[in-house]
Order: structure tokens, then C-alpha cells, then sequence
């Protein structure tokens, strides 16, 4: 099954997409990052040839928030546990990485030992975001264990209205925005199995990252200073072995090539894909990736890569 | 070769009279800014002219040069990038002095006591985010008025509700002292619209508190920290969808609102996991009791001793600004490191800046952003 994964869409380059794909629609959108703005999509109909149906999942989501205060107090309990545990997680990591800079900006002793010390502060990255993604699966297995959202009826209603909607369509669009309001729209709707999984999608930025096994935060110009690229949840598994990172030359100091370094190796074997304004990444789902995508590589160069039995959907997570 | 100044230029013309002055006015933008010197100039009748400001480490007054026979007078003053001075113009006819803003700058800032002209040195930008944005959705402010018993008196707040508001989601709570100075002369709700707008911010509640006399509530009275802690942080609790607990309250304030804000969070500790402290008037003796602030730093100046003697955890994370023109600069850099020796985690930031409101308008996106992050992380348009 395809999956197309585009740049920002502010110069919107969807409507070249679909008509050289041959899709001719019709297409449910996703537009659940978007969030109260959610339904503003006439342009995005537009680029779809005005054949598109949006699932409105976050209004959905509103509503089985109205309609059900024990599931939105309990979802609202979750949310601030797992920031919370953001919070406490992304702490142990700012310590490492601040130690990782130390430990490059060393201009005495050996460097054969340095690099030694700086492989071995990665593994300790790797082993907070592994220990993190445990402890996020626990909470959300706890949430969903005690909350069934199949039993909750509430949702029963949308999720059958939300199948129904995607089986009279051929593909699937799903747009940026919000990337944990998006996630948990398309968790309490079910999507994937629903249809999602069966179709072929086109996704950019928050949508982009959704659709990877792990979805990973990152900017280095927030206000704060640079911060450090954190893992959040478990997206939605269609292209594993891809960290999803939109508008990475405006968010991310890719000049720094040892911060990307750290990026790149923290992370393999997923490949660090930057998605650009511009990009188009074609996926087969279990396929290798086209040859020529841009990446960023172990020395934190962005480089092309693909063809070297590059694959999307083949790795083991990190 | 350095190219002279233009006030040295002007001096150096031949005929220089009044009609040269006049062109030479009409030309520069006063003061008038060249590199890190910046050129004073005042046009008019006077016996003498200065230049008054509180630039901490450059005499005030500064006196300024009148151009022989002439009507201009002048005065070069260094300013190192970055810098924003305010000042006034003082004149002596006789025996009549007079100070007022610089009639040839109309760069003006405001505060509770008047006005001043400002000089933005080179390198000086007003941040975009202080300045109205039509894309940005503005937040509302609604009047509470509420009885005191802990105050005696009626209380104004003034709360602000973010844009989007919504009864289902929960908000942290930011409760500000001196608020409608905030309100007024720091652009604050136009920088909470735009920096909510910008996800730079959460979306915040926030309490625009008002005292009636600032020097009786702020310096460590009782009452005061019984209104916010016992009446109105409960009312807006009770009344908003607000987290209520302590990681989703802060206590805000400049100067003397600074004072109240950390005597409030020592007097309640664990109440508030964040403060804003602004210029804090923190003024201590190490010895004897001569601390030049007047009776109304007494109570601030007890409890600042007080405190260094046993330095106790407030609250978690503290934000601390201050201008390094300001006669506080000493007492708050001095703070930094007693405050962090209790483990709260301090993070401070000077400017090139004085005393004023629009130094405390400047230094809000690094305070608010540090305190209550905005969801920037989440959101990938």
C-alpha cells in the first residue's frame, strides 16, 4: 500500500500529487490537528478536487467529551500523567545532552576515549527514551484497559459513522496541526484498522509523524533555546523505521552537525528524514525507500540515502 | 578612519547659524544614535540644559554643551548595544529649573509616576511580540470584584481569559501584581495574546491583581498574602477550569510586586511552583541597618535579612529579570545564588535596561515561556 509523505503544504503541492498518482478519489481527510479550526478545510477540498469527506475527529472527540465526563476526566487525568512524565523524562535528557556537548567541546586527552565516553552517553539517551515508551505503553495499556473505548457508548456510535465514511473512500488524507490531539483522535476512533490501514495515505508534518512507530518531538528555536529531540508515544506503525521530522531546516539547527550526529545515532536504525517544503517521499509499505531521499546521516550531514536497503517498514524500532 | 559625529560635522560648518541647526534637525533622528554614542540635543533659551536619567555608572545629571551663540545644546553619552535609556531634559532659566520630555524625541515611554522620552541605543529592537498582531486572537478581561476580609477592603481583578477558552479544558493560573500597570504600561495583554498565539505560552488565566497602597500590601504583609492565598486563588479555582494545584499557579510582580510576590510564596510554600520576579527590590544589609532605600524598604530590607540569615525553599522554579542600569542590579544578582542554594531552580537574565515597565514588558516572553511553556513542541503545521 502507498503512502506519500510531503513537506509543509504551505506552498500546497496535493493537488500535483493526486493527479499523478491517479487518484481520483474519493478522499477522507483528517484534519484533527487542526483542532477548533478543524473544519476550515475548504482549500484542502479544493486541492482535492472538492471529493473529500472529513471524519471531523476532533469534533467527534468534543463530543464524547461532552457527552461522557467519566471517560473525559479519566482521558484528562492520562493526558497530564503522561506530561508529566514528559516533563521528568525530558529532564534526564537535557542532563545527557548537556554532558554529550561537554564531552565533544573536550579539546584534551584521547580522542578514541572521548568518542568511547560520547557512544556511551547515547546509549544512555537510547535507554531513557526505550525506558520512556515502556512507561508510556503501561499508562495507555492501564487507560485503555479501564476505559474501553469500544465499550464506551459514546464512541461506539462515531467509530461505526467514522468506518463507514472511510470505506466509500479510496484513499486518505491526514493533515499537521496538533500532534497529540491528532494521536488521540486517531486512537479513540480507531482509524488504522478501521480503514487507514488499507488505503493509501498522504500525510505531512504532525500527520507524517503519526503515521511512524515512535513520534518524536524536536525544536531547537523554541524560546527556551535549543531543546532536545524526545520521543512522545507510539504513533501509528505504518511506516516503521522512520523518525518523521517536518520543516527540520526551520526547526532544527542542521548546521550543528554534532546535535545531528547525536540524532542520527540515538535513533538508528530508523532513518532521520527531514520533510522540507518541497519533499515527496513515496512509500511502499515493506518496501525499501526510493533511492535519493534526503536524510541525516551518522556524521550529521543531511546526505541522500535509500537505495542501500534503506527500508520503511522493515526495522526494528530503536 | 571613524567618520565624526554628526554633531561634530554640524560644529564644523562654516556659516553655521540658526538655519543650519534648522536643517540639521530636521535631518537627524534625536538622540541621535551613531555606533555606541548617542548625541542628546535640546533646541532653546536656558542658562543651563542636562540630561536626567538613572543610569546606574554615568553622572547624573550630565550637563550639555550649548554651540557658541547658538540655540542648540548637546551631549554625547556611550551606550553599549542593546541598550534602552530613559530620560528627560532639564533646563535652568535663573532660578526656575523645569524637566520634561525631550521635545525633539518622540519615543515615549509611560509608567505610574509619568512619562519619559527613550533612547534605543544601537542594536535596540521593541520585540515584535510586545506590538499588536491582527492574526493574533485576543484574550478577554473581565472585572471581578471581590470583598476582602484578609485586606479589609473591596478588591479589583482583572482575569484574563485566552482566547478559545473552553470550560472543559484545565488552565494554569498566573497571578500578577501591580496588574493594571501591567495592563497599561507593559502591553500585557497584547503579549499574552500574541505569545499564546504564537504557542510560545500556554493558554493561561491570568489575575491582574490591584493593591490600594503598594508600599503597606507588598513588603511582606500578612494580609496581602491571606487575600491571594485564602480568598482569591479559591475563588478563581472554584469559579474557572483551572489545574489548581501548585505546578498550575505562579506569582508574578516588578519591584515592590516582586517583594509580595516572594513574601506571599514564603509565607505559603508549596502553594505556587513558579515565580516571576521582576527587578525585585530585594534590598539587604550585610551589617547595621543603613540600607538608603527609605521607611518604606524597612519591612523589605527585615525580611530580606531575615531570609539570607535562613534561606528556604519557596517554590520550584523562579524566573528572575533585571535591568543592569538599575540600582537593584546588585541586590538581585546577589539573590541569585542564595535562592539557588535552597535547590529552587533559578534562572535569571539581565538587559541593558533600567528600572521600567517596558525593561519588565521585554523580558516577559523569556519569564512566561520558561514558566509555561506554550505547546511550540506539538504542533507541526
Amino acid at each position: 500500500m502507498t503512502v506519500v509523505l510531503l513537506g509543509p503544504q504551505r506552498r500546497p503541492s496535493l493537488h500535483g500529487l493526486v493527479t499523478s498518482m491517479g487518484w481520483e478519489g474519493p478522499f477522507a481527510t483528517i484534519t484533527a490537528g487542526w483542532q477548533e479550526r478543524e473544519l476550515a478545510d475548504a482549500e484542502l477540498d479544493e486541492h482535492l478536487g472538492g471529493r473529500s469527506h472529513n471524519l471531523s475527529l476532533w469534533h467527534r472527540m468534543q463530543q464524547v467529551f461532552e457527552a461522557d465526563p467519566q471517560y473525559a476526566a479519566a482521558h484528562r487525568q492520562r493526558r497530564a500523567d503522561l506530561l508529566e512524565m514528559q516533563d521528568l523524562y525530558v529532564h534526564g535528557l537535557r542532563h545527557t545532552m548537556a554532558a554529550l556537548i561537554e564531552l565533544n567541546d573536550r579539546t584534551e586527552g584521547s580522542i578514541t576515549l572521548r568518542h568511547m565516553a560520547i557512544d556511551d552517553a547515547i546509549a544512555i539517551m537510547r535507554g531513557l527514551d526505550s525506558q520512556h515508551m515502556r512507561r508510556v505503553a503501561e499508562v495507555q495499556q492501564a487507560f485503555y484497559d479501564a476505559y474501553p473505548p469500544h465499550e464506551r457508548e459514546s464512541v461506539q456510535g462515531h467509530r461505526a459513522e467514522v468506518a463507514r465514511i472511510l470505506a466509500d473512500c479510496s484513499a486518505v488524507v491526514i493533515t499537521g496541526g496538533h500532534v497529540v490531539e491528532l494521536l488521540d483522535a486517531l486512537h479513540l476512533f480507531n482509524v488504522a484498522p478501521a480503514g487507514v490501514e488499507q488505503r493509501p495515505v498522504v500525510a505531512w508534518s504532525a500527520g507524517a509523524m503519526v503515521l511512524t512507530s515512535h513520534v518524536v518531538l524536536f525544536g531547537d528555536h523554541a524560546v527556551r533555546g535549543p531543546g532536545c529531540p524526545e520521543v512522545f508515544d507510539r504513533g501509528l506503525g505504518l511506516l516503521p523505521g522512520i523518525v518523521a521530522l517536518p520543516s527540520a531546516s526551520q526547526r532544527l539547527e542542521l548546521h550543528d552537525r554534532f546535535r545531528m550526529s547525536v540524532l542520527s545515532r540515538r535513533f538508528a536504525p530508523d532513518l532521520s528524514l527531514p520533510l522540507d517544503p518541497g519533499t515527496r517521499i513515496v512509500c511502499e509499505r515493506g518496501k525499501p525507500l526510493a533511492a535519493g531521499i534526503r536524510l541525516i546521516g551518522a556524521d550529521g550531514t543531511v546526505t541522500t540515502g535509500g537505495e542501500d536497503g534503506a527500508q520503511a517498514g522493515d526495522q526494528p524500532p530503536a | 578612519m571613524a567618520r565624526k559625529l554628526a554633531i561634530n560635522r554640524l560644529r564644523d560648518r562654516r556659516p553655521l547659524d540658526e538655519a543650519a541647526i534648522d536643517r540639521f534637525i530636521a535631518r537627524e533622528t534625536i538622540p541621535i544614535v551613531e555606533g555606541e554614542r548617542c548625541t542628546f540635543c535640546f533646541r532653546g533659551e536656558a542658562d543651563e540644559v542636562w540630561v536626567r536619567h538613572r543610569v546606574v555608572g554615568i553622572p547624573d545629571p550630565v550637563p550639555m554643551r550649548r554651540l557658541p551663540g547658538l540655540s542648540l545644546w548637546y551631549a554625547v553619552l556611550d551606550l553599549p548595544a542593546g541598550s534602552r535609556v530613559e530620560y528627560q531634559i532639564e533646563t535652568r532659566r535663573g532660578e526656575h529649573y523645569e524637566r520634561f520630555n525631550d521635545p525633539l524625541n518622540d519615543k515615549v515611554a509611560h509608567s505610574p509616576v509619568g512619562s519619559s522620552s527613550v533612547c534605543h541605543a544601537t542594536g535596540y529592537l521593541t520585540p515584535d511580540w510586545t506590538q499588536p498582531d491582527p492574526d493574533a486572537r485576543p484574550g478577554e478581561l473581565h472585572d471581578l470584584v471581590l470583598p476582602s476580609r484578609a485586606l479589609r477592603r473591596e478588591t479589583l481583578t482583572r482575569v484574563y481569559l485566552p482566547a478559545r477558552f473552553r470550560q472543559t479544558r484545565r488552565y494554569p493560573l498566573l497571578v500578577v501584581h501591580d496588574g493594571d500597570d501591567y495592563l497599561r504600561f507593559a502591553a500585557m495583554q497584547t503579549v499574552l495574546d500574541n505569545l499564546i498565539h504564537r504557542l510560545d505560552l500556554a493558554e493561561t488565566v491570568v489575575a491582574f491583581t490591584n493593591p490600594a497602597d503598594r508600599l503597606v500590601e507588598y513588603p511582606h504583609h500578612a494580609g496581602h498574602a491571606r487575600f491571594i492565598v485564602s480568598e482569591l486563588v479559591p475563588h478563581l479555582e472554584q469559579t474557572l477550569p483551572l489545574m489548581g494545584t501548585p505546578s498550575g499557579r505562579c506569582l508574578m510582580g516588578a519591584s515592590f510586586g516582586a517583594v509580595a510576590s516572594l513574601t506571599t510564596a514564603y509565607r505559603n510554600p508549596r502553594t505556587f511552583s513558579s515565580l516571576v520576579l521582576q527587578s525585585g527590590s530585594f534590598v539587604f544589609t550585610d551589617i547595621g541597618e543603613d540600607h538608603g532605600g527609605g521607611e518604606a524598604f524597612d519591612p523589605v530590607v527585615k525580611f530580606m535579612n531575615r531570609y539570607r540569615a535562613r534561606p528556604t525553599r519557596v517554590t520550584d522554579r523562579m524566573f528572575m529579570s533585571c535591568g543592569v542600569y538599575e540600582p537593584l542590579i546588585t541586590a538581585n544578582r546577589s539573590m541569585v545564588p542564595v535562592f539557588e542554594q535552597t535547590g529552587m531552580h533559578v534562572r535569571y537574565v539581565e538587559a541593558r535596561d533600567g528600572h521600567s515597565w517596558e525593561d519588565w514588558r521585554d523580558r516577559l516572553r523569556d519569564g512566561l515561556s520558561w514558566i509555561f511553556p506554550g505547546p511550540q513542541k506539538f504542533v507541526y503545521e
